[in-house]
């Protein structure tokens, strides 16, 4: 799964700490899912969804063909 | 938003502290069992189920402080974890039975001991945990 994540922290000037810090989890989480090694459940997603104002299809993009 | 934030890690750190201090006093009521019989209290029973008691309660406790400490963590240090555990437990089953199996076929020399199976899911869980922490970094 894709996402943007990266991209609106810049947006918004948030560091890797301050983001993890706002959606209560590790800095190393926050890391994973903008590298794309991990994808977040849906609460956590639900979560950031929140924390950026924006729906989560604009956040994450499926990266599966299908 | 900040001061829930902060609790988060505080309490995650707590955790923490927690099961050392939980693990800490079970290990040294392994011991106080293992040499009190020996070298404190030669000959006498009682205090010895007295120490596999404390040890057994102990024990108990350092479970809970674990199932707390994995709670509190967020979902990707949970899914380390069970990764972790899930290598630990099949590298404990599989070596545990061949290890068993050399001692029953008495192909290894001497009597098999349970504390080589600990030290082995020990250290498969800490490498496996070191390893999917630097997966994810």
């Amino acid at each position: 799964m894709k996402n943007r994540l990266k991209v609106l922290r810049a947006e918004r000037d948030l560091t890797q700490a301050q983001l993890s810090a706002a959606l209560a989890v590790s800095r190393q989480t926050v890391n994973a899912i903008e590298t794309g090694k991990f994808d977040p459940s849906l609460p956590l997603a639900f979560r950031i969804s929140r924390l950026f104002e924006l729906p989560i299809e604009e956040i994450f993009q499926d990266g599966d063909p299908l | 938003m900040k001061k829930q934030d902060e609790e988060w890690e505080v309490l995650n750190w707590r955790n923490t502290v927690r099961l050392a201090s939980w693990t800490f006093a079970w290990t040294a009521s392994v011991a106080l069992a293992t040499f009190g019989p020996e070298y404190f209290w030669p000959g006498n029973t009682l205090p010895t189920v007295l120490a596999i008691l404390l040890n057994a309660s102990l024990g108990a406790g350092m479970i809970f402080a674990n199932i707390r400490h994995l709670k509190g963590q967020d979902e990707l240090q949970q899914k380390i974890q069970l990764e972790a555990m899930a290598i630990a437990l099949g590298v404990g089953v599989v070596g545990g039975l061949t290890y068993s199996l050399l001692d029953t076929t008495d192909v290894m020399a001497g009597d098999a001991e349970i504390a080589m199976l600990v030290i082995l899911i020990g250290l498969t869980y800490l490498g496996a945990s070191i390893i999917g922490q630097i997966r994810y970094r």
